[in-house]
């Protein structure tokens, strides 16, 4: 039997690929014993379960809990309990964490530990980033962040830098087994296509940061599971010309690195995209196929005129992204077709994208307003918004866009053309915020991007304390 | 002196590096069995059929029990008998337990809890405070009303009245650590319990009453929780209970966890309420009377709720004298989860409603509410500083030198809130941001800062008077080592610490040499639960008494043996110091111990003073009040409602700290979470009453770039009045109250959106969409 081979603070192991949606907290903690990271949610919202893993493109903070065995294939899981030299010598933000007074109950402790060595490992120093997939219900987190300011003067221990190098003698067949079997992680895209071509009933995982709460939560049984972590050629960001083509296989936290330049505000939308151990599972093309109705990529997306590209089998075809959202969880995808990549302009200047959730970090939006207008001489000659939160899909605010189209910049203007969002969408009242508050939210968006583009401060986290 | 020193939590190191064991990390035996709870769907309805063929042919299922199973079914409650573990013909909320499933793994009992089939003849469900009232469906008679003075008269001959009501929300605890308990079966009937509570006696006594054994037959340990705050003082007896009763049938090992989502659903959380209000006062702000009316939403079962509500009625006045007032409260029983203790108990919701009053006269008198405040402060007791006018004739004197009271009669004799919050005013700079922050907005048009000040007062005991008891026990080996068990438990706030500092400082010892082991009802019984703050001022007495006992036994001996008076001995540094001798703490152990003197003792405590009469509302509940202020300051952007709290300053009252490292960590954390139940934290239910926030997906606490930006911490370092252990005051629940100024600091800022006719009467949580839909009020949009 196809064994599943990855190292575990240092120790390889094998696993018999058997039961594919088994997750690596439970392993951690049923078969290893491993009882450091913890299950504080099982669904990627807390951080108590984080690992970092280092594959040959780094080491990246995840969620233990929404993480399957087969994912990890030749790459290094390091726990709480490897963050210590082998000696006993402890790392430098647990030392820190104990001498700053980072933990009370404890219970989010290691969690916080491991995110914190992974950014400390990364010589990244945006702890509120870094740290807002990890709640902690005692502390108020200012200790925490102290422990980690304190940490971040410290050299970074040896023995937090041998995973790299033993994962490059995993990938090379050194100290590696053999591949799952193959029917579970193709690694190319053509190979992709051809299987799922045959097998439409497979289940696509890519970063399982979805698809894996249908077996946490909806505990599902799934279906063919097919795994893409694998699939190089589906994780380029190519630039051509104008447009930028961005691989289905892209991270979200890639992809946000990628468009800091670029695109600076959808960037900072990104950044808002739940958590740092979420942004390094998922994928663009996850966040994209999974066709929900918030995003929070595609209203981006869709506000930049994006591009889809879908195949099946041999068989590719393109469409504007937003013809790809046909209603509430329904998307316009064949049988055996998956998202292969999305093509973007390079340059927006105008974007802007305003998130509005319950909680700044690591929330889902309420209403999320995608802007992009161009301006020649006064006057606005085109239109492109998005939003997500304020119908089943995805969608364009197109009688909006009509309303903005060929008239002056002005705030009447856009007073006029808030008034025709409502042709545009009638939202619906949950638990994330009510019908009349997402509409009247949503035209105040657009309010908000006039006086944005106009150089007003419009946004309270620009204000300083 | 090891009292007073900001040594780390004693788990610290056992935290960072994954080896502290929590209740989920005991291995269990290989045969253990896992539960899960099947959960009612509906809100109120009669179980018409129920099959559960499905549930018992699943993978791994090796027994399900429902009421049939069971025809005396135990009960769960902490106070009367009204919760059945699992529900009995009838269902009372979503998520009420209705089956219970055994199987191999934790995951097959998850699934196979899944594949019931009830159906249910669906009754009418009362969700609300207003349906309950509405139905008159309450707990006790009627409401509980207490007076003091003629709040109706008073109220007929004031200048000005307003009047208003206002909504306050629930809050998950959000323990990061569920609800877990284990079961290990004994070999004489008995059974052994592991479990995540702050209330092992209860569990113990639970267990006991479920399977007829008596008391001593049940065992039950806790190490630490995950965190508690509040939520695991009645909450986790279901699972205990549950896994008892399938150890003592199967005589196999049950362990029984909750996911997060059935956590969230199963279990109370703190009681949401409407505060109805009529104040008069006069032309400064000084309010000379208030009506209160509190509406509690308590749930389907009674729980812990009359306490709650009777607490938030004794916190009605927070610092403000109310020298005629009326305070009526219903607790009304609805078809929701039974609302519980948490973190305040019942406390915030008092003080959160005479804040509103507090803030809306402000607003009617067009003064800084900070002014107003302060004008209403109780007088001072002191002796020293401002605020003896009293004795001196100074600007806070009464017009006569009789004492004030609360509104329920008790004298309050070390008011410092004028002290205080004059220093806290001074250290945030309080008065030159305010004008600041006036002058900012001025030339802000979409986004507006505010600033807010509010002191809390915490009364500090158990109401239900019998509680505040404590028990420990000491042993001295004799190689010196010390080994301590108290009642108390330990959910993160570094209770073992704080007592482990009070025993080596009583033996002269480090206190690394005192070793506190799990909670455990086998080695000190009857003990209350570790809530109401009382941790360490409950157990650290104990404890005193009992390392005192056998200290002087040891001092004694040793002196006895060199001739000298008892009271020459000392005990520091590790040694024993006597007649010009230091001897090694160690070696005088061993010596008392081949002497036969005892090295073992019990301690008990028992809270001096206190007298309560919960029906008329009379008496000295309290031993003393634990008092703080925080500055919050704030920015909403007024096109969207969001907002952030910008920076906070706090000054708190912890008498002389025990360990002030821990009490600081206390502080920011309570002020955190406080802020985060009035902002981001929304519980939801449906039309259905089914509550849709049930995972942190859709349940926001605040993360870490919620924290305040600038989060200065001051302790108000001067000691108790009361002889308390070390002359320090209670922690854990006053600063939670803390959080009440970002609440009002976002009023402020709404009112700097209108011209200052309207009062903003922001309801909380004050989400993005409740401060955007007040500042449209302010703007005369609505």
């Amino acid at each position: 039997m196809s064994q599943i081979a990855f190292l575990v603070n240092g120790t390889s192991v094998r696993v018999a690929a058997d039961a594919p949606t088994r997750t690596l907290l439970d392993y951690l903690r049923e078969t290893k014993g491993l009882c450091g990271t913890k299950e504080g949610c099982n669904e990627g919202d807390c951080g108590a379960c984080t690992v970092m893993v280092t594959d040959d493109s780094g080491s990246k903070a995840l969620n233990a809990c929404i993480l399957f065995l087969p994912q990890l294939h030749g790459k290094a899981v390091r726990t709480v309990e490897g963050l210590s030299s082998p000696d006993g010598t402890p790392h430098p933000v647990q030392t820190a964490m104990v001498d700053h007074h980072g933990s009370q109950c404890g219970f989010c402790t290691p969690g916080f530990c491991v995110s914190m060595a992974t950014a400390h490992l990364n010589a990244r120093t945006d702890h509120d980033t870094v740290l807002a997939g990890n709640l902690c219900r005692c502390t108020g987190y200012a200790p925490i962040i102290r422990a980690a300011d304190a940490a971040a003067t410290q050299p970074i221990p040896d023995w937090m830098q041998t995973d790299a190098f033993n994962v490059a003698q995993i990938s090379s067949g050194g100290a590696g087994g053999e591949a799952p079997p193959l029917h579970v992680s193709p690694t190319t895209a053509d190979e992709l296509a051809a299987f799922y071509a045959a097998n439409p009933d497979a289940t696509l995982i890519a970063g399982a940061t979805d698809v894996g709460l249908w077996v946490t939560k909806q505990l599902r049984d799934l279906p063919k599971p097919t795994f893409l972590g694998g699939i190089k050629d589906l994780q380029t960001i190519e630039t051509n010309g104008d447009t930028i083509r961005i691989g289905a296989g892209v991270t979200i936290e890639s992809l946000l690195q990628a468009m800091t330049a670029p695109h600076p505000s959808f960037a900072d939308l990104l950044r808002r995209y739940t958590s740092l151990q979420v942004r390094n599972a998922a994928t663009i093309g996850g966040n994209i196929a999974n066709g929900s109705p918030i995003g929070d990529g595609p209203p981006a997306l869709i506000a930049l005129g994006a591009t889809l590209h879908l195949r099946q089998g041999d068989t590719r075809r393109d469409m504007p992204l937003e013809d790809f959202f046909v209603e509430y969880r329904k998307q316009n995808r064949l049988p055996g077709e998956f998202v292969e990549a999305v093509t973007i302009p390079k340059t927006a200047p105008n974007l802007r994208c305003y998130k509005l959730s319950k909680r700044f970090d690591q929330d889902i939006s309420a209403v999320l307003g995608c802007f992009n207008l161009t301006l020649q001489a006064g006057t606005i000659t085109a239109a492109r918004i998005a939003f997500g939160g304020m119908t089943g899909t995805p969608k364009r605010a197109t009688a909006t866009e009509s309303a903005l189209i060929g008239q002056p910049w002005t705030l009447a203007t856009i007073t006029a053309a808030a008034k025709a969002m409502t042709q545009d969408y009638q939202p619906m009242t949950d638990m994330r915020a009510s019908a009349a508050y997402r509409l009247t939210a949503a035209q105040n968006m657009l309010t908000r991007y006039f006086h944005d583009l106009n150089g007003t401060p419009v946004s309270v986290l620009e204000v300083q304390p | 002196m090891t009292i007073g020193k900001p040594l780390p939590h004693d788990s610290a190191p056992l935290h960072v590096t994954g080896q502290a064991r929590y209740a989920d990390d005991v291995p269990l035996p290989a045969n253990a069995l896992h539960l899960a709870f099947g959960l009612s769907t509906c809100a109120h309805g009669t179980i018409t059929a129920i099959d559960l063929s499905a549930v018992r042919t699943a993978p791994g299922v090796t027994a399900v029990y429902s009421a049939e199973d069971w025809p005396n079914m135990p009960d769960c409650s902490p106070s009367v008998h009204d919760e059945p573990l699992l529900a009995v013909g009838r269902v009372h909320y979503v998520g009420q337990p209705v089956f219970l499933v055994a199987a191999d793994s934790h995951l097959n009992a998850r699934k196979a809890a899944r594949l019931a089939k009830i159906t249910y003849a669906e009754l009418p469900a009362l969700l609300t405070v207003d349906d309950a009232l509405a139905a008159n469906s309450r707990f006790e008679q009627g409401p509980v009303v207490w007076t003091k003075g003629d709040a109706a008269t008073a109220l007929s001959r004031a200048p000005h009245i307003v009047e208003g009501s206002f909504e306050v929300g629930g809050q998950e605890h959000f323990y990061l650590e569920g609800q877990i308990a284990f079961a290990l079966p004994g070999d004489d009937g008995g059974v052994s319990i592991t479990s995540s509570t702050q209330h092992p006696t209860e569990i113990q006594h639970k267990v006991a009453h479920a399977l007829h054994l008596p008391m001593s037959a049940v065992r039950v340990e806790t190490r630490r929780m995950g965190g508690g705050f509040g939520g695991k003082e009645s909450q986790g007896n279901a699972l205990a209970i549950a896994c008892a009763l399938v150890a003592n049938a199967t005589g196999r090992p049950c362990k029984m966890r909750y996911d997060r989502d059935d956590d969230m659903m199963i279990t109370g959380k703190r009681h949401d309420f409407e505060i109805g209000y009529e104040v008069g006062y006069d032309n400064t702000g000084r309010i000379l009377a208030v009506e209160f009316t509190h509406l509690f939403r308590c749930g389907w079962s009674q729980d812990l709720s009359l306490p709650v509500a009777d607490r938030a009625m004794l916190h009605a006045d927070n610092c403000y004298h109310l020298a005629d007032v009326r305070i009526e409260s219903h607790r009304l029983k609805t078809n929701t989860q039974s609302a519980t203790a948490y973190r305040g108990f019942g406390g915030p919701q008092g003080i959160v409603g005479i804040e509103r009053v507090i803030d809306h006269i402000a607003h009617a008198v067009g003064r800084d509410p900070l002014e107003v405040r302060k004008l209403n402060f109780y007088n001072s007791n002191g002796t020293g500083g401002p605020g003896t006018g009293r004795r001196y004739g100074g600007p806070n004197s009464p017009v006569n030198s009789q004492p004030q009271t609360t509104p329920f009669h008790m004298e309050v004799e070390d008011f410092i809130g004028h002290e205080l919050v004059a220093e806290l005013e001074t250290t945030s700079q309080y008065q030159p941001r305010r004008a600041e922050i006036t002058a900012w907005n001025a030339t802000s048009p979409i986004l507006k800062r505010g600033i807010a000040l509010v002191p809390v007062k915490f009364g500090i005991s158990f109401t239900l008077t019998w509680l505040n008891q404590a028990g420990a026990l000491v042993h001295v080996y004799q190689d010196g080592s010390i080994m301590l068990n108290h009642g108390g438990t330990e959910m993160g706030q570094g209770l073992n610490q704080k007592v482990a500092q009070v025993a080596a400082d009583i033996f002269g010892v480090d206190t690394a040499q005192v070793k506190i082991t799990a909670t455990d009802t086998a080695k000190v019984p009857n003990t209350s639960a570790t809530a109401a703050s009382s941790g360490s001022d409950l157990n650290g007495m104990a404890t005193k008494a009992a390392c005192e006992t056998i200290k002087s036994r040891m001092a004694a001996f040793i002196a006895d043996k060199h001739g000298v008076p008892v009271a020459s001995v000392k005990f520091a540094d590790g040694q024993v110091k006597v007649a010009g001798e230091n001897y090694a703490f160690a070696q005088v152990a061993a010596w008392a111990y081949q002497a036969r003197i005892s090295l073992s003792s019990t301690g008990y405590y028992a809270t001096p003073k206190i007298t309560w009469d919960r029906v008329r509302g009379k008496g000295r509940p309290f031993l003393y009040f634990a008092y703080g202020a925080a500055v919050t300051e704030v920015v909403i952007d007024t096109l969207t409602g969001e907002n952030r709290i910008l920076r906070v300053d706090i000054l708190h009252d912890t008498g002389t700290s025990l360990n002030p490292a821990l009490d600081i960590g206390q502080v920011e954390g309570a002020y955190v979470q406080g802020a985060g139940w009035l902002t981001t934290e929304e519980l939801v239910w449906n039309a259905k009453g089914t509550l849709t926030t049930h995972a942190p997906s859709t349940y926001k606490i605040p993360a870490c770039s919620d924290r305040p930006r600038i989060f200065n911490v001051a302790l108000w370092d001067k000691p108790n009045r009361e002889d308390t252990v070390g002359k320090s005051k209670a922690v854990g629940e006053p600063p939670f109250n803390l959080g009440i100024s970002a609440l009002y600091a976002l009023s402020d800022a709404i009112a700097a959106c209108g011209n200052g006719t309207a009062y903003t009467a922001l309801d909380a949580p004050a989400t993005a969409e409740r401060v955007l839909m007040a500042v449209q009020r302010q703007q005369g949009h609505v």
